[in-house]
């Protein structure tokens, strides 16, 4: 096998061929276009990453080439050509028999895309029995021996789990078990490790990345992110309104990027927020314990505290307790025990227990603008309800208001009488940060406000952050998994694990060496931009195996 | 039903664990029977209460307005009427429970009638139209909630679901002399007034069709002595109309879900392994589906024990419902209560099933983390 990995690039006839492919979307009642004329050449055994931002036509592009199109969307020119045939002019009977044969797919979600009622294997070996190239005990077999090669932890009998019963970093695995059951000449990586955590990601990426050398599988690894697909990927090419800005093999990609909008791609990375001198604390939480219902304990006692004008960032995994210190603190969760307070007096625990002026003083700003918007407000009603509720305006003062809240946020008066519907993500979150400001708080506290957004917004959302706190002497505390983002605008963090703080302290301190452990694990676990990252990772936790979990 | 929602070959795998995992299924199980009978409990003194509350009394109407004041307290004495309501309610109970509802107050002196006797084979027929209907209905709606799912948008799904709508705005009496009718235009349409008007060759036209008709029996007149062909030949038109009835619910619930579950990441990729249509809709999406289509089930079924006394009175056929009609006219307390409480309990019963299939069908309750 290895031997054939030194004949990667030698250039036959291509595996996949596509010559200027549109494909067309269907929304707000007409046509437009996804994908305008796009030309792609993939060779066996080569991976080739694909990178854009949201609403590039990455995943669509990534889809037809398994001869597929989502609901609502349709190709209207072009040609698809797999190993010598033309995919769009199949009948789809004979597609279907090269899907999951010969072209596979893994997708971003794994836990959503496993059928919950099935078990993993059953899953896993169902392309190979249905179509009839195994049987079913040597298609079992064969699954088992991937779990093996994928390192998932009791190989033989994790199969006859059912997926809500394994992690989300397994069923990644088991998904990248699947595709390659049929031992395909394609796989399709549509964003497969967005979804997990940077430690679990490290991984994952290792291990598919193992199996589809082993194999010469040749794969299309979709990503937002430049430093992923970096790890991966022999050649990148970026996308942008559904057309190649450029395209090069890794390396140089990363080295010397042609175009600028390739750079703007890693712009958050560039941000860096200089520390700031120390002021009077606004935020104390001494010993504070808590969780859900009586028995499941998610925060055990911790301390933390907030400088006036300041932010304190809060870094952790999923499931370290990092939201639900915001809920505690912003009185939707009562605490169990511990102490908390607010510029000098105590903050009662519960939302109820505050008088209105109290929960002026601190608002929130959450992950996802899409769901935290109303869907049937307009923009002024939305901004104008904390005005009235807290503030008491009526009328013209209200409409005022509205209107400096909207220029304050870079948007302008022109968006007053829109629905959030008609409103990009990056737009949206803005609205949301409009409506935390519009009751005149003390603290915002930012729960992954950055992370549902593209790179490109998330730093011009980062740098209203950072404007708006130097012109209001707002606090936050921002939460968040991502490295890039506390470099770009904490003063000071804090590292959650498992309900505890690991390690807090100026933002210099704890992002610099020397490192708790889990901090080094969490920070070694960020992509760099060096496609060598991943393998000098896995080498360094190979040598203190005890690193990786 | 449990067939489909195990995938083929886990129930061998499955067998390790099974004693484990059958035990939330148990325990929620015995929990909703639990909630089922203090329902009932409450269900027995709302119904005991709410006949207490009725205007008039049992002894006078019975009597007549001309019958003497004496005579008719005796008459209530002899009934028990004079005790208070707490005791007559706890004597009622106490029989209930041991499934003894009393005598009918219709007794006389020598012809003693309990309500079991009369309730028994009334029940039975019940049942049996219901049991009819739902072997025609749920699979029909099923397979059609599932086609038109399929083919959204289509004429077909169009058709489907403008029929059932149709069928569903229509009061059920009106579906049932429909029905009768085109029966009986098989001998009668050339001589009708609609005859008259159209022109012979629709005539032919709508007399050919008729003569595909069987010749139903548009009464459904039974006794102890008939047959169970005869019974179901008879039923044919009365399950028809109550098919016709139900269908258009389970149906739409079955679309609506499927059309949810068929938008989900699981059936993507379902697609994208390749798999042909017919097993992504019965081994991907139906198995996701199962429980609110139960549900929707559960609650057309008990209709078709509880809400068919229309149907019956058009076919004059002998089920509960007339029963419980006659009951009320004739203010026959015993049966009303006992009928009542029948109801109540079918809805219990019908719904702890469909909960149940919830559960089988949901391996995330049935196979805890």
């Amino acid at each position: 096998m290895n031997a054939e990995n030194t004949d990667l690039r030698v250039r036959g006839a291509p595996l996949l061929q596509i010559r200027d492919l549109r494909i067309e979307g269907f929304s707000d009642d007409r046509w437009h276009p996804i994908v305008r004329g796009i030309d792609l050449e993939l060779h066996r055994g080569e991976v080739l990453g694909l990178i854009g931002e949201s609403g590039a036509g990455k995943s669509t592009l990534g889809l037809v080439a398994m001869g597929y199109a989502k609901p609502g969307c349709r190709i209207t020119g072009g040609s698809v050509t797999f190993d010598g045939q033309d995919l769009l002019a199949m009948k789809e009977d004979e597609r279907r028999l090269l899907r999951g044969a010969r072209i596979a797919y893994v997708a971003q979600s794994a836990s959503a895309s496993f059928n919950p009622a099935h078990r993993l294997l059953d899953q896993t070996i169902e392309t190979a029995v249905t179509h009839g190239l195994l049987g079913r005990k040597q298609a079992s077999l064969r699954a088992i021996g991937m779990f093996e090669k994928l390192r998932l932890p009791g190989a033989g009998a994790i199969g006859l789990r059912f997926p809500h019963q394994v992690s989300g970093g397994q069923l990644q695995r088991a998904m990248t078990a699947m595709a390659m059951e049929c031992r395909p000449d394609l796989i399709i990586f549509d964003e497969p490790t967005t979804a997990l955590d940077v430690t679990t990601q490290v991984e994952v990426l290792a291990s598919m990345r193992e199996v589809v050398r082993e194999f010469n599988t040749a794969a299309i690894y979709i990503s937002h992110d430049l430093a992923v697909v970096a790890q991966m990927a022999d050649r990148i090419m970026v996308l942008r309104h559904g057309k190649t800005v450029e395209e090069a093999p890794a390396r140089r990609m990363l080295a010397e990027p042609a175009e600028d909008y390739t750079r703007s791609l890693w712009s958050v990375r560039a941000l860096a927020q200089p520390e700031r001198s120390d002021t009077e604390i606004c935020l104390k939480i001494d010993n504070l314990v808590t969780g859900y219902g009586k028995s499941a304990k998610v925060i055990d006692d911790i301390s933390i505290e907030l400088q006036r004008g300041r932010t304190l960032a809060i870094v952790g995994e999923s499931g370290s307790g990092k939201s639900t210190l915001a809920q505690v603190i912003s009185g939707m969760l009562p605490a169990w025990s511990g102490k908390m307070t607010f510029e000098g007096r105590p903050l009662p625990s519960g939302f109820r227990s505050r008088p209105r002026d109290l929960l002026r003083r601190i608002q929130m700003i959450y992950q996802s603008p899409d769901t935290a918007l109303n869907p049937r407000h307009s923009v002024a009603e939305t901004i104008g309800r904390p005005l009235e509720f807290y503030l008491g305006l009526k009328g013209a003062a209200k409409q005022r208001r509205i209107k400096e809240l909207l220029d304050m946020i870079e948007m302008g008066s022109g968006y007053l009488d829109r629905l959030p519907g008609e409103l990009s993500g990056g737009q949206k979150q803005r609205i949301c940060i409009a409506r935390a400001l519009a009751a005149k708080p003390e603290l915002v506290i930012c729960d992954e406000v950055t992370s549902a957004l593209d790179q490109l917004v998330q730093s011009g959302i980062l740098k209203l952050l950072s404007s708006l706190q130097a012109e209001l002497g707002i606090s936050y505390l921002f939460i968040t998994h991502d490295i890039a983002t506390v470099r770009a605008i904490a003063d000071h963090v804090v590292v959650m694990n498992q309900g505890k703080v690991v390690e807090q302290g100026p933002k210099s301190v704890v992002l610099e060496p020397p490192h708790q452990p889990y901090t080094d694990l969490l920070l070694s676990s960020v992509p760099e931009m060096d496609p060598d990252w991943l393998t000098r990772v896995l080498k360094s936790r190979r040598a203190t195996p005890d690193a990786a979990s | 039903m449990n067939d489909a929602t195990t995938p083929a070959g886990a129930g061998a795998n499955a067998a390790p664990a099974s004693a484990r995992n059958l035990r939330p299924l148990l325990r929620t199980g015995l929990q909703r029977l639990a909630l089922g009978f203090v329902t009932l409990f409450i269900v027995s003194i709302i119904i005991f209460l709410s006949i207490e509350a009725l205007p008039g009394d049992f002894a006078q109407s019975m009597l007549g307005r001309s019958a003497a004041a004496d005579t008719v307290e005796a008459y209530r004495l002899m009934l028990g009427l004079d005790r208070p309501v707490f005791e007559r309610y706890l004597s009622w109970a106490a029989g209930a429970v041991q499934g003894d509802f009393g005598m009918s107050l219709t007794s006389r002196p020598g012809s003693i009638r309990a309500v079991n006797d009369m309730i028994g084979p009334r029940l039975y027929n019940t049942f049996f139209l219901a049991a009819m209907t739902a072997l025609i209905a749920v699979p029909l709606a099923v397979l059609l909630g599932i086609l038109t799912a399929l083919y959204r948008g289509s004429w077909f799904d169009r058709l489907i679901n403008g029929s059932t709508l149709m069928a569903i705005s229509v009061p059920e009496f009106f579906i049932a002399y429909i029905l009768c009718y085109i029966v009986i235009s098989k001998d009668m349409f050339a001589f009708g007034q609609l005859a008259q008007i159209l022109p012979q060759w629709a005539n032919d036209g709508i007399i050919w069709l008729l003569s595909f008709v069987p010749k139903l029996p548009t009464l459904a007149v039974i006794n102890e002595s008939t047959s169970f062909g005869e019974r179901v030949w008879k039923l044919i038109l009365p399950a028809l109309t109550l098919t016709l009835v139900i269908t258009a619910h389970m149906m739409r619930m079955t679309r609506a879900v499927l059309i949810n579950v068929l938008a989900s990441s699981y059936v993507e990729m379902a697609r994208l392994k390749g798999l042909s249509k017919t097993r992504v809709v019965l081994c991907h999406a139906l198995p996701n589906a199962w429980a609110p289509i139960a549900t929707v089930i559960a609650f057309n079924l008990a209709y078709l024990i509880v809400g068919v006394v229309v149907v019956e009175v058009v076919f004059v056929y002998p089920g509960i419902g007339q029963l419980m009609v006659d009951a009320v006219r004739t203010r026959d307390i015993p049966v009303v209560q006992a009928c009542t409480l029948i109801f109540a309990a079918t809805y219990i019963i019908l719904n702890l099933i469909a909960d149940c299939v919830a559960i089988i069908t949901n391996p995330r309750l049935l196979y805890p983390r």
